[in-house]
């Protein structure tokens, strides 16, 4: 019984290890859980459980073998496995003729009407919304120009993504991958000696007490501290996904760096409008003019991205993915304003860079925004730009 | 076996049955006892209030961003040894005499068990808890200076507090026994306030509670107020004398609540129009 506890929990990633089971088998021999579920719930807890973060993955280990209780059945998740189920791009029926793109206004309209019609799940056939098929709603379908309901997006330009995201925090200490960034980010800091003299400078006190004669004469400074504050804004979900790794590992470098005076970080979804995605809880928001407000123009501002989206996100008002949202400026405005008041901005990018000039809103971003590639050779470089200033756009992609 | 002492809350700290249990664990396993939670949720109180209940001397460890493993086990005087031996009074050939322990020697060496606080682990340097793990481990360290081993007379109740600002190394975190305190709920909150202000009007303290909530459940607050921060207003309130109807329209001295002033504004005109 208990050993199931033990392995439901490493199976629902908690960190257990033998040692913290060895120490709660030693409070348990002592009768520290006095024998009742409740005790025990709270000692286990405390002895197995290292970080509030896998609390909630804690209680339905519990739930799931104390209780006998399913662990997760919901029925959101049942949905939306109906809709993850993944399609075989070569049963996808062909797409008829004349089946021409849909407007935008149109496929939010319709997509409304039909949410509200639909009562089962639908595979296949035109009209539904469900996966395959060349009805514009689901995904894996065909449609030209289709809104995206659950699953992996098939191509890049599905223009409205309805589906309920999970940003993930990006919070994972991976020291291994991330050494080498971490030690291109500590060339950012900027040393400045700051605050109360009270660290003794040897090589001063020797020189000193020459000149003194032989007697002592101690000369104390402030200590060197770093003045370099960042901001990591970084595009999470649909394309970005084969780079996930890659994020978590620079997000990692980053917040484990200790030598920042200031570190924020930031989620957005392709682009970036008015407002920007906070990570605790998942969708909580912070407008752009609200980051303005918090903070100087001395910090530098890391985005990381493809820069991969219709045309239409970068360039009309109110063209984010995000169906929900409305702006009256278009992207690209938003990004020259980020421009703006930080000139300390870069942009890294994980698609491979021959790839860039081809692209019409890497291009559009590019010309704006100084962009490296997302590995520890880009990002030494782009920190070596930064540490002169603010950076120009030096070069122009042909 | 022998006998550990159990924890039972004192008087001016409110603990929950939950926290009560995992002190009590961290107790009689001999592990040290790893808090988190906001700040202002009364980690560096709880130390206190176990040393009182059971009666064992606090040593107190503050960690600064500066603080080195190291500092906690002994400093080597070396500039009062150079000047000793400059102007001549002492024996500086007897280099014992410029060893001082820190507080986790001074906690080994104490003759009774204590209780060692370590606060805000987080402050110090990613490196800093790995260094420390053999000595909490295996309780004793090594001054290479005298060539002397220091190991504890009485295994210390260690009690560690980090506000996660930054993330602890596992094998440190596998040592420990940990506990999220969460923030309390009204009633514990109003259990708080009365261990505080035990004579406080129950009206006021309705209002003022409500009021506080309030504040906390808007968004983007910079700083959250805490519990601390409610009993810092609640004291301003009484000491000038204010009753339940002086909450009604506004919300006085503000500032005992908020501290930035990015805060302040919207909040301030916010409870102006309710």
């Amino acid at each position: 019984m208990l050993l199931t506890f033990l392995y439901t929990l490493r199976s629902l990633k908690v960190p257990v290890g033998t040692q913290e089971w060895l120490y709660l088998m030693d409070a348990l021999t002592q009768d520290l859980a006095e024998s009742s579920l409740d005790q025990f719930y709270t000692v286990s807890r405390a002895i197995l459980v290292k970080s509030e973060s896998h609390y909630d993955a804690f209680d339905q280990a519990f739930l799931a073998c104390f209780r006998g209780l399913d662990v997760d059945f919901n029925l959101k998740k049942e949905l939306l496995d109906w809709l993850n189920r993944i399609v075989d791009p070569a049963m996808r029926p062909q797409l008829p003729e004349g089946l021409k793109a849909l407007d935008l206004e149109e496929l939010r309209k319709k997509f409304l009407e039909r949410l509200k019609e639909q009562t089962e799940a639908h595979h296949g056939g035109n009209h539904w919304i469900g996966t395959g098929g060349t009805s514009p709603f689901g995904h894996s379908g065909a449609h030209p120009s289709g809104i995206r309901i659950g699953g992996p997006g098939g191509g890049r330009s599905a223009m409205q993504v309805a589906e309920e995201r999970r940003f993930r925090n990006y919070r994972h200490d991976r020291i291994l991958d991330t050494r080498q960034l971490k030690v291109a980010l500590k060339r950012l800091r900027r040393l400045d000696n700051q605050g109360v003299p009270d660290e003794l400078n040897l090589e001063k006190t020797i020189k000193a007490t020459c000149r003194n004669a032989g007697d002592i004469d101690l000369v104390f400074e402030p200590p060197r501290k770093n003045q370099a504050e960042l901001i990591l804004v970084m595009d999470v979900g649909g394309s970005m996904d084969p780079y996930a790794h890659m994020m978590e590992s620079l997000f990692s470098a980053a917040h484990a760096s200790s030598h920042f005076k200031a570190f924020e970080h930031y989620y957005f979804h392709n682009c970036i409008y008015k407002k920007l995605y906070t990570d605790a809880w998942q969708r909580q928001h912070i407008s752009i003019d609200e980051i303005f407000r918090k903070f100087r123009s001395s910090f530098h501002l890391i985005i990381v991205g493809d820069a991969c989206m219709n045309p239409y996100e970068l360039f009309a008002p109110n063209g984010s993915i995000d169906y929900w949202e409305n702006h009256r400026e278009p992207g690209i405005e938003c990004l020259r304003k980020l421009k703006n008041h930080f000139p300390s901005i870069i942009w890294l990018n994980p698609e491979p860079q021959e790839y860039w000039p081809a692209h019409p809103t890497i291009r559009a971003i590019g010309e704006i925004i100084q962009m490296y590639p997302l590995s520890v050779a880009g990002l030494s470089s782009a920190v070596d730009d930064l540490r002169k200033g603010p950076v120009p756009v030096a070069r122009r992609m042909a | 076996m022998k006998q550990t002492p159990a924890y039972q809350g004192s008087s001016e700290y409110v603990a929950s049955e939950a926290l009560k249990q995992v002190v009590n664990v961290a107790l009689s396993i001999g592990r040290p006892l790893l808090l988190k939670g906001e700040p202002g949720t009364g980690k560096t109180l709880l130390a206190h209030s176990i040393a009182k209940s059971i009666g064992r001397p606090l040593i107190r460890w503050n960690i600064k961003s500066t603080t080195k493993a190291i500092d906690g086990l002994y400093f080597y005087d070396t500039v009062q040894r150079l000047n000793d031996s400059r102007f001549g009074d002492g024996d500086v050939s007897d280099i014992k005499r410029y060893i001082k322990m820190g507080k986790l020697g001074e906690a080994f060496l104490a003759t009774e068990p204590v209780v060692l606080l370590i606060d805000e682990i987080d402050k110090a340097d990613l490196e800093f808890p790995n260094d420390l793990l053999a000595e909490l481990d295996e309780m004793r360290f090594f001054i290479p200076e005298t060539d002397q081993e220091i190991s504890a007379l009485h295994r210390p109740m260690m009690v560690i507090t980090s506000n996660s600002e930054k993330e602890l190394p596992d094998a440190f975190l596998r040592r420990c026994v940990f506990h999220f305190i969460e923030f309390p709920d009204k009633n514990l909150m109003e259990q708080i306030v009365n261990v505080h202000f035990p004579k406080i009007e129950s009206r006021l303290l309705q209002a003022a509670i409500e009021r506080f909530y309030q504040i906390r459940a808007q968004d983007h607050l910079k700083k959250p107020p805490s519990t601390s921060e409610l009993i810092d207003w609640l004291q301003a309130l009484l000491a000038m004398g204010l009753d339940a109807k002086a909450l009604a329209r506004e919300t006085p001295f503000l500032g005992c609540l908020l501290k930035s002033e990015q805060d302040l504004g919207p909040v301030a005109a916010r409870t102006r129009s309710l």
